[in-house]
């Protein structure tokens, strides 16, 4: 019989993610089909409620407990071995490099100059605020900081000198060292800015595999180019860079910024000492402006570096549409702006100026392309580039979608993400179907899964591994040449880039 | 080079050239992965500030805003507390020290320990020690007619920390009592400061206790009409006693000053015994110094209201409407009422922030248990508030024995929780057990509620009914919910909007 049972653990605090991290180890367990950990804050217990997962006991919780959750037919074994994997954690946790305060870990490491912050977003900020006073640069990875504090945040760096990382920044290469979620790349000439972790990786990655380097990638965090934060970490990093002597050039990454900061962004851009290449996805393209990622990276050559075959649609239906299923935002955006320009209609619960929105999809835009690091996929799971096995859902149901004739991925390995992505999309893909699969992967070959090794799982596997995220969408859109439902003949080396313009 | 380069950019680039050193707070795994690169990195275990208690989480972090600011007002308020030199100099009526304690004809004031509270939620001990106070004082022939009189609303309650004072348990003071005064004579240090508490009358059945027969309201008769007066005079012959070297002298010696004042008892009874004799020759000779010095050598509790008068020297220059320093989170008071436990900050002036004391847990003597214990009850949680008490358990060890497993090594963990909720260590006042480290001291309310470490306070425990007397000892616990409200109105003080 399939039942929900909790388990309480009075005044138990892990964080969260490695809470997931259990939890999505529990669903692989035989006999579990759902299972949870959370503290029993009452957000927290809604959400429960609400997969039908909270029963009187988890009810009971107090916010600082911790509720296990699991439905399935063998739901107490589950909260048997959700038990031991919290003990063999926690006894991880307390291993002797570990300080219980700021201040011990700050007397540890003499010569400290970075602090990586990954707390709950309302605390973020006051851990923020401590670094910067004891002089070290701040990383926030945190999101739900409020912007007012964003601002404080970093006009309180810029006094001191200091660089303020976020909040929302995930990715970072400071002196060649990937921090957070972040890959390893060589060191070169190229200094990046970044308002976008999986921009960053992605433009860093293609940089690598060309055989260049890059000298710092510095994350500002998602909002740094909003109106409110008026870009001033972006200028910030800009400063830093032009007087870094092992930058020669720089990039800067963002979605459009408002127009008051793209003017003072450019602006600054013209005055610089070094050449710079703004990357602001779906804007208009222009002097020193490049609309995708591919771009930035210096690799204009359109289809280039893609080596994979023509692509045949497997399947008859004339209905055959593609299918996006990605785990970086940035990715996902890129992917739409590339198939934009080859004049498809496309929707999207993430949509760059241009495309639509979910409600149009089908009727008016056949293309669908899906954000899952969005907050409506995430509420109460992990990210997707930590457990992209949540993408194995989506994954599923596109396979049994007749309306879907190519299903379009990224894969994003390095630090931070899952340790064999490929691994675990193959699994899905085992089942007979009739779809393309194109998938690019943003990685390099010093990474810790390898990038070479992971392209080689998909290949194997069948999926078409294109030399680019925006490859990965040429090649799809390619598939979608109207009247051409099958063998293209890899038109898109020939395909003029202005036909959509 | 500093005034042309912008220092914005020497720092930066200070990072850009050098490998990045890392304290990572949070997640494990950013440092796992640092650390097998090779990159330097320190974990930071991090757990969210009172864990459970969101609303003052949210507070504590809208409070790192204003570190700078709270920091500099505590230093302050840590150079007043350290500097303080508390001496006690004399004995005298509590209603001629506090002219406030001296009404009109037919309108009368009572002190109570505690927060401020009204007759009818008082405890069945602050209640009976009220009445006794009052036949005391002859307001009322006797104890129903007191009861009657304290209930008719014709009685004036305020706490003791309002006018100055403190006292023990139920800390009943009334004007006629004996209060011993000390004085702070620290550099710097506001010069009209005096504390007063009234004179410790023993142990067993005694009014701070809540009896109130006629033995117990003979003895405060004679610590009125003998014992103060001539303590009175022995101090004023000495020119004073100071507190702080014999504090010193007592930790070394086992006390803590709560529970234990073997030592700091025999050391005030030791300095003053020349004086006593001296001012005896012109009272009435040596009937009354006999039974002066045996009253003092028959009460190992002789010193504790000493050393209250002089927690209240010593916190009074940073705490009320007058003192208070703006911005400062240090905790000025602690003390309950039986009913309530209460705090007060330096920098929320008078107010009070309350909550349902607790039950202390410790050791009930011979025929007594829990079912017979009134809640924590007395101001003498100044001695905690001050780094003294469970602060200095460390020193202490022999008072283990009342909280449980005894052991040594419990004591000196119960000093290092403790500062783990203070801003420093008081230099004078160092336990040998601990090296030489000085007693935690200057509570401060952010650490508090960040950690949701509980004050803990050495106590004695009263019976619920009055007239019984002491019952047993532990420790109690200082209620979150105090500081939490504390913190609250401390951030409102700053800005902070709900």
């Amino acid at each position: 019989m399939i039942a929900a049972k909790n388990r309480v653990r009075r005044g138990f605090y892990a964080d969260s993610v490695a809470l997931m991290r259990i939890a999505r180890e529990l669903e692989s367990a035989p006999g579990v089909m759902r299972a949870s950990l959370m503290i029993g804050t009452p957000s927290n217990k809604a959400l429960l409620k609400e997969s039908g997962l909270l029963t009187k006991d988890g009810a009971s919780a107090r916010p600082d407990d911790l509720i296990i959750a699991v439905k399935g037919s063998n739901a107490e074994e589950g909260l048997v071995l959700a038990e031991q994997l919290l003990t063999s954690g926690t006894a991880k946790t307390e291993s002797r490099d570990s300080h219980a305060t700021f201040a011990s870990a700050l007397g540890a490491l003499t010569g400290a100059n970075l602090a990586l912050i990954s707390v709950p977003g309302e605390f973020a900020a006051a851990e923020a605020r401590r670094a910067l006073e004891h002089g070290l640069h701040a990383m926030v990875f945190s999101d739900n900081v409020p912007l007012a504090e964003e601002v404080a945040l970093k006009d309180f760096a810029a006094q001191r000198g200091l660089l303020m990382m976020g909040p929302d920044c995930g990715t970072a290469l400071i002196a060649g060292v990937p921090i957070a979620f972040a890959n390893a790349v060589p060191r070169g000439d190229i200094g990046i800015v970044s308002a976008s972790g999986t921009g960053l990786q992605e433009v860093s990655c293609l940089i690598a595999r060309d055989g260049r380097g890059i000298s710092h990638g510095i994350g500002v965090g998602g909002r740094d180019l909003s109106k409110e934060v008026g870009g001033r970490m972006t200028l910030a990093a800009l400063d830093a860079l032009e007087a870094d002597a092992a930058t020669q050039r720089i990039i800067v990454i963002s979605k459009p910024p408002a127009p008051s900061v793209t003017a003072k962004i450019v602006a600054r851009a013209k005055r610089c000492r070094k050449p710079v290449t703004l990357c602001l996805l779906g804007a208009k393209a222009g002097p020193m402006i490049v609309r995708t990622l591919e771009a930035a990276a210096g690799l204009t050559g359109v289809g280039s570096f893609s080596k994979a075959s023509p692509v045949v649609l497997k399947s008859k239906n004339k209905h055959n549409s593609i299918r996006g299923l990605f785990c970086g935002g940035t990715l996902c955006a890129e992917a739409q702006i590339v198939l934009m320009e080859h004049g498809l209609k496309l929707s999207s619960n993430a949509p760059v100026p241009g495309a639509r929105g979910l409600a149009s999809h089908v009727k008016g835009a056949p293309h669908l392309l899906l954000d899952l690091g969005d907050d409506e996929y995430t509420r109460g799971r992990p990210h997707p580039m930590i457990e992209p096995a949540l993408r194995n859902e989506h994954l599923e149901r596109a396979l049994r979608d007749k309306s879907v004739g190519v299903i379009l991925l990224d894969m994003v390995i390095g630090y931070g993400a899952h340790a064999d992505p490929a691994g675990l999309l193959v699994g899905a893909l085992k089942k007979k179907n009739n779809k393309v699969v194109i998938a690019s992967v943003t990685g390099t070959e010093g990474d810790p899964q390898v990038y070479s090794l992971q392209v080689k799982k998909l290949r194997a596997a069948g999926v078409i591994v294109a030399a680019s995220n925006a490859d990965a969408a040429r090649i799809a859109a390619s598939a979608m040449r109207p009247g051409k439902p099958s063998p293209a003949p890899r038109p898109r080396r020939s395909r003029p880039r202005s036909r959509s313009r | 080079m500093a005034s042309k380069t912008p220092k914005t950019a020497i720092s930066r680039s200070t990072l850009l050239r050098a490998a990045p050193r890392v304290v990572n707070v949070g997640l494990r795994a950013f440092a796992t992965d640092l650390a097998a690169r090779g990159i330097a990195v320190a974990h930071v275990d991090w757990r969210p500030p009172a864990a459970g208690r969101e609303a003052s989480g949210r507070v504590l972090a809208w409070l790192g805003r204003h570190e700078a600011r709270i920091a500099k007002a505590n230093a302050e308020g840590l150079r007043r507390m350290l500097a303080a030199n508390p001496v006690l100099v004399d004995v005298q009526p509590a209603g001629k020290v506090m002219s406030e304690l001296v009404k009109p004809v037919g309108k009368h004031v009572v002190l109570h320990a505690g927060p401020p509270i009204d007759w009818r939620r008082m405890c069945g001990p602050m209640q009976g020690a009220v009445a006794g106070a009052i036949v005391f004082e002859g307001w009322a022939p006797d104890l129903a007619s007191a009861t009657k009189l304290a209930a008719s609303g014709r009685i004036e309650f305020h706490p003791n920390h309002r006018y100055g004072a403190v006292g023990p348990m139920t800390g009943i003071t009334t004007r006629s009592m004996p209060v011993m005064v000390v004085e702070n004579r620290g550099e710097g240090i506001n010069a009209d400061n005096r504390a007063y508490c009234m004179i410790n009358e023993g142990l067993g059945k005694v009014l701070r206790f809540g009896a109130n027969d006629d033995e117990v309201l003979g003895r405060i008769r004679w610590l009125r009409d003998e014992f103060g007066p001539l303590l009175g005079s022995a101090l004023r012959a000495a020119g004073g006693l100071e507190l702080a070297p014999l504090i010193s002298r007592g930790l070394a010696m086992g006390d803590e000053m709560h529970q234990r004042n073997v030592a700091c008892s025999a050391l005030t009874l030791r300095a003053l015994a020349p004086h006593f004799a001296s001012a005896a020759r012109n009272l009435d000779g040596a009937e009354t110094l006999a039974r002066s010095l045996a009253f003092i050598a028959g009460n190992e509790q002789f010193f504790l209201n000493i050393g209250m008068a002089m927690g209240k020297a010593i916190m009074d220059p940073l705490s009320g409407p007058h003192n208070g320093i703006e911005a400062c989170s240090l905790v000025t008071a602690m003390c309950r009422n039986g009913t309530d436990f209460g705090v007060r900050l330096s920098g929320t002036g008078d107010d009070w922030f309350s909550a349902p004391v607790e039950m202390p847990q410790g050791l009930y003597f011979p025929g007594y248990s829990e079912k017979d214990a009134n809640p924590d009850m007395g101001d003498s949680a100044i001695m905690e508030t001050i780094g003294l008490g469970a602060f200095a358990m460390a020193s202490a060890p022999a008072v283990m024995g009342f909280v449980g497993a005894g052991r040594a090594s419990d004591a000196l963990a119960f000093t290092r929780a403790m500062g783990g909720i203070t801003l420093a260590k008081n230099p004078r006042w160092t336990i040998p057990a601990l090296d030489g480290e000085g007693v935690p001291a200057g509570i401060d309310v952010r650490k508090v509620a960040a950690s949701g470490v509980q004050p803990a306070i050495n106590t004695g425990i009263a019976h619920r009914k009055p007239g019984v007397g002491q019952v047993g000892a532990g420790v109690a616990r200082a209620p979150l919910a105090c500081f939490d409200q504390a913190l609250l109105a401390f951030a409102k003080s700053l800005g902070f909007k709900k």
